[in-house]
């Protein structure tokens, strides 16, 4: 560093304590560096306000058979369908073969509540929201492109590639279920 | 040398330029606030746990019915640092309460724990109406917006003990100053009540605490006298926690921040001494 | 300070851009190899602190300002938002806040450090222009962002300062109209606040860019005040300054961490705490108290000075006593460029500064108060006619009539002069030798 010529050296210091001392402090310094960068970009994380949506809890009790309806999570549409026994009777008759993302009703819905289907209601495509109980499958369409899904949700025509992407969630009890 | 004097003016001089604004309320009428010990005060203070869940049953059962707090959500009381009522008890709570929530059928729907303390009226001039005309203020972070004042040169202090318990020790102060009858020659207007501490001394609100009115709830009954001075303490440090919520893990990080410091210092300060021993200066 | 450059491009790539950007060059010429005079003492080290508390000021405020809104209406609950809900965001705040304070604190210790050393005479007159400049840029990046937060006082301050506008003859009308985008403080005065609260700080770097620029022209004064004569009285900046401002910096940090961790509110006002309200004044309004001393010059005029009335004369001392600086360069008649070779200025100096400290006490006061038995009004007139005296008689008499202590002959002979004498009787004392 300083080999300055214009330096009134007075004694060469001793290499093994400088170096000592400026890693030392060099390292010290870089941990204060990191310790001041982490908060500053924590800041960006969703805060605790956001976060305390993050997992909501719905009460299925008020939505009749056949009926559906579209809740908000996570800033997301999610379709809420209580499903008829006809539908699910539908959706498991549909072989796999064809299936463009192949998915048994079973997997779409939870043991014990295979009325309740519960998907993210944006189509895998680009995103719009598909229009319920229409189309050729009796389950939603997508206006924008073309993508029809059947009662499980399934895409069986258009350009979205996957099926409605189910959020996670759990029955609390038979009417009470958390998303999230 | 002039250095050892000019760092000692320059001491005396930023301590007196930090302590200006204190000097400003100086010449106040209202007597003054004694300061109270806080569990929460000075830089190794924190909340009493107890005590938060204490303050926060009087603030639900008595103050909440005309003041607001539309700061604090419910889920505030479950974090750490807090009252930390337990997640189970928070949404139980919530539940007894009605949010309006334009999207909800009728506009009103159950609270959760994401919600906040719901207002116990629609407006201020609602609020105003139910109070004889005066607008009880919100709770959410009067406990940092009112103070007290010391006397030259006490103030000065302060800035070394960081003293910032000057609501709590008002809130303290006002609740158990009330003068009933109010002293001779006072002029109390009707609807009014007189209050050593309050400014003007006319207080719109009613002594709202009274000796035996809150019956703590189990754990809690026994350990402290139901008494206004008690209530009044509790109450107070309820309200400093919810105008100021992050305040342990503030001190905790302030710990860890300074320690630092200090021994970053003290390394740049051997850095800064052997590059200089090369150079007379 | 004319020097040839050293660098020498290491590789081709760093002579590939050394022919396109010099880059490279400028930074070693002036970041690393800027002689600097070795006597400089720990006052010197107050550039480099403002330095880093610009930088601390603009990255906390460009995260705030991802929180906060605008908005009257949802400002003061945006910032409790972040104080509560962001991540970290009552440190943010908190920093951002106190550091408003610590700033200011640093640079009057600054101005305050080139008054007493004469930093601003012949050849440095734009530097110092340009650090007046500085000041009142902060100034007014300060006072719009305490309106930011849209309590009692943000609403107060914005109202009572703009009305200083109004003060203007004919025009002050007009003019309060134009900058506050309505008929009192509001909605678009708030955010047009905002807007221009985040655009001052650039502005400002611009112009401490163009004080180190003026800064390195004719190099660094000194303690002594005598020019550097050789190159043997200079040090290269980097590494004996850069590590030595650091140093300054981490301990200037340290009571910045204690306002901000144990009291970050004690340098506020608690009535800020309650939302602004445009039907109740709060029963005192004080200024933050970096303005204070010139709050207190504001209000000191309370009577009428021929035609000019009581609210216009006190509109033109406040403004006249920051523009009073910008001419201290000619102002100050001694050829004796530091204090420390001027036996009475010492004495004037000192009685500046605690007039000062007393002006920031005064403007605190209630203003029927009364402070060391006098009233506070008849104080800060005092008060206010020696801080013009200073700077309009007696910078520009004493110099003619001071007879300046003998002054070393350079750098080096004043060195040696100190190493010779009191090194014997404190070896030890290694923290106020330099």
């Amino acid at each position: 560093m300083a080999t300055q010529s214009n330096l009134a050296h007075q004694d060469a210091p001793k290499p093994g304590r400088r170096d000592f001392l400026y890693i030392a402090a060099g390292a010290v310094g870089a941990v204060g560096v990191a310790g001041v960068t982490w908060p500053l970009i924590n800041q960006l994380n969703p805060d605790a306000s956001v976060l305390a949506l993050a997992s909501i809890e719905f009460d299925l009790s008020n939505i009749q058979e056949g009926e559906s309806v579209t809740i908000k999570w996570r800033g997301l549409p999610v379709f809420v369908r209580h499903r008829t026994a006809a539908e699910i009777a539908e959706a498991k008759a549909v072989p796999m073969s064809e299936l463009k993302d192949p998915a048994t009703d079973e997997q779409r819905t939870k043991p014990g509540h295979e009325q309740w289907l519960i998907m993210i209601a944006n189509c895998t495509h680009l995103g719009c929201i598909p229009v319920g109980q229409s189309g050729d499958y009796d389950g939603w369409a997508c206006p924008c492109h073309g993508s029809q899904f059947d009662t499980a949700g399934r895409i069986r025509k258009g350009p979205a590639p996957t099926n409605l992407v189910l959020p996670p969630y759990e029955f609390v009890t038979d009417t009470l279920v958390q998303i999230g | 040398m002039i250095k050892t004097k000019s760092i000692i003016g320059a001491l005396l001089v930023s301590i007196l330029f930090a302590a200006a604004p204190a000097m400003a309320q100086e010449g106040h009428a209202t007597p003054e606030i004694k300061k109270e010990p806080w569990s929460f005060a000075g830089p190794f203070g924190t909340y009493d746990r107890n005590q938060l869940q204490r303050g926060f049953q009087v603030f639900k059962e008595v103050c909440s019915s005309c003041h607001s707090a539309r700061l604090m959500a419910f889920r505030n009381l479950s974090e750490p640092g807090g009252p930390e009522f337990t997640e189970g008890q928070v949404k139980a709570l919530a539940a007894e309460y009605e949010i309006t929530d334009p999207d909800a059928e009728g506009g009103k729907r159950p609270g959760i724990a994401a919600d906040r303390w719901p207002s116990p009226f629609t407006n201020d001039q609602e609020a105003r109406d139910a109070n004889g005309g005066a607008l009880p203020p919100d709770f959410s972070v009067l406990a940092k917006a009112r103070g007290t004042t010391q006397p030259f040169p006490w103030w000065i202090l302060n800035y070394f003990t960081a003293y910032s318990e000057g609501g709590p020790d008002y809130i303290h102060a006002l609740l158990n100053g009330y003068v009933d009858p109010p002293p001779e020659g006072a002029e109390v207007p009707e609807g009014k009540h007189y209050n050593t501490y309050f400014p003007g001394h006319a207080l719109g609100m009613a002594p709202p605490l009274s000796d035996g009115a809150i019956t703590y709830e189990e754990g809690e009954s026994g350990s402290v006298p139901l008494t206004v001075d008690q209530y009044s303490r509790d109450v107070a440090s309820f309200m400093m926690w919810m105008a100021e919520p992050h305040l342990v893990s503030r001190k905790e990080a302030g710990f860890q921040v300074i320690a630092f410091l200090v021994l970053f210092a003290g390394l740049m300060y051997l850095v800064k001494r052997k590059l200089w021993s090369r150079v007379e200066h | 300070m004319a020097h040839e450059s050293s660098y020498v491009p290491g590789n081709v790539v760093e002579k590939w851009i050394d022919d396109r950007l010099p880059i490279i060059r400028w930074s070693k010429e002036h970041l690393m190899d800027y002689p600097t005079p070795k006597n400089l003492n720990y006052w010197w080290t107050f550039g480099a602190i403002l330095a880093f508390m610009l930088g601390v000021q603009i990255v906390t405020g460009v995260i705030l300002a991802m929180h906060y809104t605008p908005h009257v209406s949802l400002a003061f609950d945006s910032v409790e938002h972040i104080r509560r809900d962001v991540n970290g965001g009552r440190i943010i705040q908190a920093v951002h806040a106190t550091g408003a304070s610590m700033f200011f604190a640093a640079v009057y210790i600054h101005m305050f450090r080139g008054l007493y050393f004469g930093s601003y005479k012949a050849p440095r007159e734009i530097l110092w222009i340009l650090g007046v400049l500085l000041f009142v840029l902060m100034v007014t990046t300060a006072f719009m962002g305490y309106v930011l937060p849209w309590g009692q006082m943000s609403f107060w301050a914005a109202t009572v300062i703009t009305n200083i506008l109004g003060a203007i003859p004919v025009l002050g009308t007009p003019i309060l109209e134009l900058l506050r985008g309505g008929f009192a403080v509001d909605n678009a005065t708030l955010n047009r606040f905002f807007s221009l609260h985040y655009l001052l700080p650039f502005i400002i770097a611009a112009v401490v860019a163009l004080h180190i620029w003026a800064l390195h022209v004719p190099g660094n004064s000194n303690p002594i005040g005598v020019e550097v004569k050789s190159s043997r009285e200079t040090v290269p900046f980097h590494p004996y300054y850069t590590m030595k401002d650091l140093f300054a910096i981490i301990v200037f940090c340290i009571p910045f961490a204690w306002f901000v961790f144990f009291a970050p509110d004690i340098l506020g006002h608690p009535d800020n705490y309650i939302m602004a309200n445009s039907q109740v004044t709060p029963a005192h309004i004080v200024p933050e108290w970096y303005f204070l001393p010139f709050y207190a010059i504001l209000r000191a005029i309370d009577f009428n000075i021929l035609f000019i009335d009581s609210r216009l004369g006190g509109v033109i001392f406040f403004a006249g006593a920051i523009l009073v600086l910008f001419f201290v360069p000619w102002l100050d008649t001694s050829k004796v460029r530091s204090g420390t070779f001027r036996p009475v200025f010492k004495w004037f100096y000192w009685l500046f500064v605690a007039n000062f400290v007393m002006l920031a006490y005064l403007g605190a006061a209630a203003a029927d108060g009364t402070v060391l038995g006098l009233p506070v009004a008849t104080f800060s007139k005092l008060c206010t006619a020696y801080y013009f005296f200073y700077f309009l008689i007696v910078l520009p008499l004493l110099g003619r009539f001071e007879t300046p202590r003998p002054l070393p002959t350079s750098i080096t002979e004043s060195v040696l002069a100190k190493h010779k004498a009191p090194a014997a009787a404190q070896p030890a004392a290694a923290s106020t030798s330099h």
